[in-house]
Formats: C-alpha cells, sequence, structure tokens
C-alpha cells in the first residue's frame, strides 16, 4: 500500500471514531436516564398529580405546564420571528445596519439564559405586572426561541432561489404575493426545522421560567396564563435540590427526565415528518 | 420599422417594414388600431443608458420592436444583451444599486414614469427566463398562480385558461395526466414551455425571451423555436440568443450588441448576409464572441 493510502485511511478511521464517540455519548444519554427512569413511568405517573410531598404520585400537571409555557412561547416567537426573517431578508436596504442587526440576533442566541430569566422577571413578571406566571415564562421562553427561529427563518427564505422570485414578479405579482404565495411555501420546510430546533430548546430551558413561571409545587392544574406553573425542567431541578425524601425524590426526577427527552423527541420528530411531507411536495 | 435614429451608431439604415401578412387570430384585446399594419412600434427604447452602480452597461441604445414580429439580440457574453431585455418589463430596477436613463415606450406610453405600475406593466410585457423556473407547485397551480394575482377568481375561467395555454405552450397532450403533479418532476424541456404557458397565461401582449433555451438539448429546443414561430403571429417578441443560427430560424429582424452598444440592427436575412458593419460581421462569422 501506499504511503497515501495509508494516511487515507487513518484519516477516514479518525473521522469515524469521532462519529462513533458522538453516538456513545448520545445513545449513553439515553441509555442511562432510561435505565433509571423507565421503572418508574407508568400510566398513573402520566395522569395523577405529585403527593405526598412529591414523593409519590405522578407529574401531569408538569407535564401540562410544560405543555403551556412551550405553546405560548412558539405563539409569541413564532409569527414575530418569522415576520422579522421576512423583513431583514426581503424588505430590508441592504446595508450596514441590517448587518448589525443581523449579527445582533445571531449573538443573542448566545446569551445565557438566565440572562433572560432575570429579563423576563424585570420586565414582565414586575414592570408589565403579569406576576410569576404562564404569560411571563412564555414570553421569557419565546424571546429565548426568537434567535433560533429568526435566523433559521433567513437561512430558509435566502434559500429560496431567486429565479422563482423574477417568475413571480415577472407574472404581475406584488413583492407581497410574491412572498406569500411563493417564497413563504418554498422555505416552509427550513422554518420548520427552525421551530423544531426551538421548540426542544424551550421544553428543556429551566433557566427563564426559574424567576417568572415556575413553582415548586402548586396544587392541580393551571386554570389561567396568569398561573404559576410546575414544570419538567424545573421540577427535575426541585426533586434533586429540594425536600425531605431523596431517594423517592431522584426516582421521580429520573422518570420526569426520561419525560421530558421523550416529549423532545417526539415533538421533533411530527416536524421532521411535516417538513419531509413538505419536502416530497417540492421536490417530487 | 427599426432603429430610425441616424446619429446613433447603429448604421441599420432604413429598412422598410416587413411585409404584413393578415392578421390571423390575433388578441383583440392586446393591440391597437395602428397595430394592424406594423407601422406603429409595440416598444421603443430612446437613449437608453443602465448602470450596475458606477459601471455603464448600457450606452444610449435606440431601438424599436415591431409588434408581431420576432426580434432577437445578439452579442457575445457581457454585452448588456440580457440587461436590456430586463430593462423592458422593469426587472432590472430589482438590482440594487442600478440606474437607468433614457425612455421605454410600450404602445407609446412611458413604462419609466411613476405613473406606470411594475406589476401592470409586467403582466402585459410576459418573460421567460434563461433556466426555467417553475414553480415548486403542480403543474395546475404553476399556470393558474399569474391569474391569481391578476383577480381571476372564477375557477372554471381558471380551469379553462390553464388548459389554453398549455395546448398553445404546445404541451397539453405530454402533460394533460400531470396536472396535478409537482412541475419539477418534468423535464427541463417541459419545464420551459410550462413557463411560457404560465407566461401566456396572463395574456401578455409581449413577451421577452431571454436565452430560452440555453440548458435544453437540441430538440426541446427546436420545439421552443417552433413555439415562437407560432406565437409571433399574436404576440410581439423579443429574444437574447447565444445562438446565432437561432436567431436567424426564428427572427425577423435581428439587433447585434457590443459592450454596451448597439451596433447594427435590422431584417435578419439582412443582417446575416450583408451586414454593414465590420463588427456584426466578425462576430456573425465567428472571428470573436
Amino acid at each position: 500500500m501506499k504511503r497515501r493510502d495509508i494516511v487515507q485511511k487513518l484519516g477516514f478511521s479518525a473521522l469515524f471514531a469521532c462519529m462513533a464517540a458522538n453516538i456513545v455519548f448520545l445513545g449513553g444519554i439515553v441509555f442511562f436516564i432510561a435505565a433509571r427512569g423507565l421503572g418508574s413511568i407508568n400510566w398513573a405517573f402520566l395522569t395523577q398529580a405529585p403527593r405526598d410531598s412529591m414523593t409519590a404520585g405522578g407529574v401531569a400537571p408538569v407535564i401540562a405546564g410544560t405543555f403551556y409555557l412551550t405553546l405560548g412561547a412558539i405563539i409569541f416567537a413564532l409569527p414575530l420571528g418569522v415576520a422579522s426573517a421576512i423583513y431583514l431578508t426581503e424588505y430590508s436596504p441592504r446595508g450596514w445596519i441590517v448587518n448589525l442587526l443581523r449579527i445582533s440576533i445571531n449573538n443573542l442566541a448566545g446569551v445565557p439564559s438566565v440572562v433572560f430569566g432575570l429579563f423576563g422577571l424585570t420586565v414582565f413578571v414586575k414592570y408589565m405586572g403579569f406576576g410569576v406566571s404562564i404569560l411571563s415564562g412564555s414570553l421569557t421562553l419565546g424571546i429565548l426561541a426568537l434567535p433560533v427561529i429568526i435566523s433559521a427563518s433567513q437561512e430558509a427564505l435566502t434559500a429560496v432561489p431567486q429565479s422563482i422570485r423574477e417568475a413571480s414578479l415577472a407574472l404581475g405579482a406584488t413583492q407581497w404575493e410574491t412572498i406569500r404565495r411563493v417564497v413563504l411555501p418554498a422555505a416552509l420546510p427550513g422554518i420548520l426545522t427552525g421551530v423544531i430546533l426551538s421548540v426542544g430548546r424551550v421544553a428543556g430551558e429551566t433557566a427563564p421560567i426559574l424567576f417568572t413561571a415556575a413553582a415548586f409545587y402548586v396544587k392541580g392544574y393551571p386554570h389561567s396564563i396568569f398561573s404559576e406553573v410546575m414544570a419538567l425542567p424545573y421540577h427535575i431541578y426541585a426533586l434533586m435540590t429540594e425536600g425531605t425524601h431523596p431517594e423517592e425524590q431522584t426516582r421521580i426526577a429520573y422518570a420526569s427526565s426520561l419525560l421530558l427527552l421523550a416529549l423532545v423527541l417526539s415533538v421533533s420528530m411530527l416536524a421532521i415528518y411535516i417538513r419531509a411531507r413538505q419536502r416530497k411536495t417540492y421536490n417530487a | 420599422m427599426l432603429n430610425q435614429d441616424p446619429g446613433s451608431k447603429a448604421a441599420g439604415g432604413n429598412f422598410p417594414p416587413a411585409p404584413v401578412k393578415a392578421p390571423v387570430g390575433i388578441n383583440m384585446n392586446s393591440m391597437g388600431e395602428a397595430d394592424l399594419f406594423g407601422t406603429e412600434p409595440k416598444i421603443s427604447a430612446r437613449g437608453v443608458n443602465f448602470y450596475y452602480g458606477q459601471k455603464r452597461a448600457l450606452n444610449g441604445i435606440t431601438i424599436d420592436f415591431s409588434p408581431r414580429r420576432v426580434t432577437a439580440i445578439i452579442g457575445p457574453s457581457g454585452c448588456g444583451k440580457s440587461t436590456f431585455i430586463r430593462l423592458l418589463n422593469r426587472m432590472n430596477e430589482l438590482v440594487p444599486g442600478s440606474r437607468l436613463e433614457g425612455e421605454i415606450l410600450l404602445d407609446g406610453l412611458d413604462i419609466l414614469s411613476p405613473a406606470c405600475d411594475a406589476a401592470e406593466l409586467r403582466k402585459r410585457v410576459g418573460m421567460v427566463f434563461q433556466k426555467p423556473n417553475p414553480f415548486p407547485k403542480t403543474v395546475f397551480e404553476n399556470i393558474a398562480y399569474g391569474l391569481e394575482v391578476n383577480g381571476v377568481t372564477d375557477k372554471h375561467l381558471i380551469e379553462e385558461r390553464v388548459v389554453d395555454s398549455l395546448k398553445k405552450a404546445a404541451l397539453w397532450d405530454e402533460i394533460k395526466d400531470r396536472l396535478k403533479d409537482s412541475a419539477l418532476g418534468l423535464s427541463g424541456g417541459q419545464q420551459q414551455r410550462l413557463c411560457i404557458a404560465r407566461c401566456l397565461a396572463v395574456s401578455p401582449e409581449v413577451i421577452l425571451f431571454d436565452e430560452p433555451c440555453a440548458s435544453l438539448d437540441p430538440i426541446s429546443t427546436a420545439k421552443i423555436e417552433e413555439l415562437i414561430l407560432t406565437l409571433k403571429k399574436e404576440y410581439t417578441i423579443v429574444i437574447v440568443t447565444h445562438n446565432m443560427q437561432q436567431a436567424a430560424r426564428v427572427s425577423d429582424n435581428t439587433a447585434f450588441f457590443l459592450m454596451g452598444d448597439l451596433i447594427e440592427v435590422g431584417r435578419t436575412d439582412k443582417i446575416f448576409k450583408a451586414p454593414r458593419d465590420k463588427r456584426t460581421e466578425d462576430y456573425i462569422t465567428g472571428r470573436f464572441g
């Protein structure tokens, strides 16, 4: 074998090893959580409220809390994010101001989430008077999700070939009709990717809801957007750091973690499925 | 009549207008009274300069396009022929930093004036692009789209126009069973004819072809050329092409562009057999370009 063939073999092996390491880590997490959590998951766990100072019972209201918070965040961030992305890619004049805006948005994605939490506490909870509530938490999580949604949408919009924009304009469509009827549908799969990523992030975030929405224990289900809620990530944190029965609580924490993981994965799966179907229609 | 400006660099001279045959199957709403005799130009450009930023791409272009004639614009890459054709439906105003001087008249009305709505103009002056660019939608939706954005809501009328357009574009027989399929599944040549059908659906008066066969195989090219010859009975056609044989085959008049100048314009047979300008002759005989 020639030297360069050996070098090539070594290169490929190194790349494969890195990829394999990844799978080991990812698989490890799933396996570890599942091994400790799976035993505690049953129908009662999914449908009942916590009992006996959170050492027994289920997590149904906690799941509901996470669901409301995530839904609220997406309802708030999706239209805002997509609209901003459309403005930035389709309408805004090219220039340094827009570039600065774009860079700022990307940087926003790197801001630690606890900072968003503090912002939410100051603005939504206190200044706007929403209190510690689903509303405050959703808005805070929404702001956290915005940069992800905006940059994914921008990317998706930029990827739509200029030639079909021209085709639409050349038929006498206005720019708005072109965006609404040609560009947006073509960019939708990419935008959905952004939403997938942000749903995953939003559902799993603890710090932003720490001061704005989450409670250690709330009796029953949330009944309005101004209710305090329990949410899965914070519930796990609370179970592991507070309370008087560490063994029982740890068991429930692992089950909750597994649940959170499954929840995020299934949301992603759903979105990936929608995206794949979209692609099929568009690239027959 | 083409290019009557004796002061311009174009040494086209005074060509008699091509003889007008009795108009067959004319789209009545697309023509004024004067067009019947082919004397009034459908489109005229007067002293058009165009700049991309600081770079000047067109120098004082003055040219007329007769109704129901095919005018070919030929010239080497970068001569400004595509730039020019994209001015006729104001497509180039989308280019940031571009600037246009001069006058472009459609039926005598200035298309550059603020009173002229670009979307309305583009409805009358359709365009077929270099690469087939169907929407990522079904065949039917591709054609219905132009009608819908122009306010046609009657489902039956839309259906009728879709079928009509496909027939006119010589595509109906091939894809009548595939109207609900994605347009992206068609072959390149079919896609380009679909783009032509899409353009025809909104009943334009002028069709601009910007190198429509550049990415097509010879058989598809032949079909498109045949189609252009049929379409000229009803439409004013301007076609930009790299391919001189194509210009000779499909056009009545030919304009030769070189480095942003219109060098010569006239009847196609004259341009190809007896060009007046040395540069036209050099290009046509393949000495450069």
